[in-house]
């Protein structure tokens, strides 16, 4: 079965046909997909520029790691679980979107950085970095990507909702 | 209908301007001033949210509210004029044809004038006390009102697309 033909599949189950008849049901989950951005966004945004030396700059790394990015991941898992249903709401229309195709490379790319990030650049070594007034290199550059993709994947997820080059495939 | 009639002369001024004109018929200057609009609503998002939580009590409890305050005015004024800025263009592109006769656009105004006042004088008075000087009880209350007003802000400015 072809990626697409799932998505047809996907599009008439139940629960998709249901969200897509309620007046009320895609409206609130959008708004709980842009609300969370705040939380999200805002405190990933905070965590990048800490990298940065851009503020926050006298609380310790450590302490911005163990403080902020517990809600970063709150933030992570409302995002993924209200975009997960907005998806599911339209399969076929978000597979054939060419912003949603470039959204989930950026996502993809985010994360990646975020992993290498986290296992190889900073690893056991956060705690050195407290001592030291401004962050190595290596975790400036990982902010900064970070940075740029994130406004990327904005940017993209609102041009979902224009269809100036839809469809990609019919 | 929350604004007054007399009002609507003013909205029907602001559609016709050069730039209202402009972004109205243009293909993509809307989405992309849209865009912009969300990323900064991001770095609102979280200059408020920190301080909020922190007000709380539930993040950054080892440093002094004023220190955390301090670190986020910048980035709280700075969007918050890029919001006013580019709120201002989506909303000047169709001032009285759709805005002036959405009421979750007359509610948004609401919000966003009570988030703006609460912020910059009862939110400010606390957050720049010592930490020694600051009731507990306040905080949290100051911190739940701002956190409310300003996703009435966020949810009505989603309601625009679906009034």
């Amino acid at each position: 079965m072809s990626l697409l033909s799932f998505f047809r599949w996907l599009q008439e189950t139940p629960a998709s046909v249901g969200i897509r008849e309620s007046t009320w049901t895609y409206p609130v989950i959008e708004s709980v997909h842009v609300l969370g951005l705040c939380l999200f966004l805002g405190f990933a945004l905070l965590w990048d520029l800490r990298l940065l030396n851009v503020t926050l700059r006298r609380v310790p790394v450590s302490d911005v790691q163990a403080r902020v990015m517990p809600w970063t991941n709150i933030g992570f898992i409302i995002m993924a679980i209200s975009g997960a249903l907005l998806f599911y709401e339209e399969p076929v229309r978000f597979y054939g979107n060419i912003f949603f195709r470039l959204k989930l490379v950026a996502l993809v790319l985010a994360g990646l950085n975020a992993a290498i990030f986290h296992f190889f650049t900073a690893g056991k070594r956060l705690i050195e970095w407290d001592s030291s007034p401004i962050s190595p290199p290596s975790a400036k550059a990982a902010g900064f990507i970070s940075l740029f993709l994130w406004a990327c994947i904005v940017v993209f997820g609102r041009f979902i909702a224009y269809n100036w080059f839809d469809p990609i495939v019919q | 209908m929350i604004f007054p009639r007399s009002w609507f002369g003013f909205f029907d001024w602001i559609e016709h301007t050069r730039h209202g004109t402009i972004i109205r018929d243009s293909i993509w200057q809307f989405a992309a001033i849209e865009a912009v609009h969300l990323l900064a609503l991001a770095i609102i998002g979280g200059a408020v949210l920190i301080v909020d939580l922190r007000l709380l009590g539930w993040t950054l409890r080892r440093q002094p509210v004023k220190q955390i305050a301090r670190d986020a005015e910048p980035f709280l004024v700075g969007s918050l004029c890029m919001m006013l800025l580019t709120g201002y263009l989506l909303m000047a592109s169709l001032a009285a044809s759709k805005y002036y006769v959405n009421l979750a656009f007359q509610l948004k105004m609401v919000f966003l004038l009570f988030a703006i006042v609460f912020t910059f004088t009862v939110r400010r008075w606390l957050i720049y006390k010592e930490d020694a000087e600051i009731n507990p009880g306040v905080a949290k209350a100051v911190a739940i009102v701002s956190v409310l007003l300003w996703s009435g802000v966020g949810i009505m400015g989603r309601g625009i697309g679906f009034y």
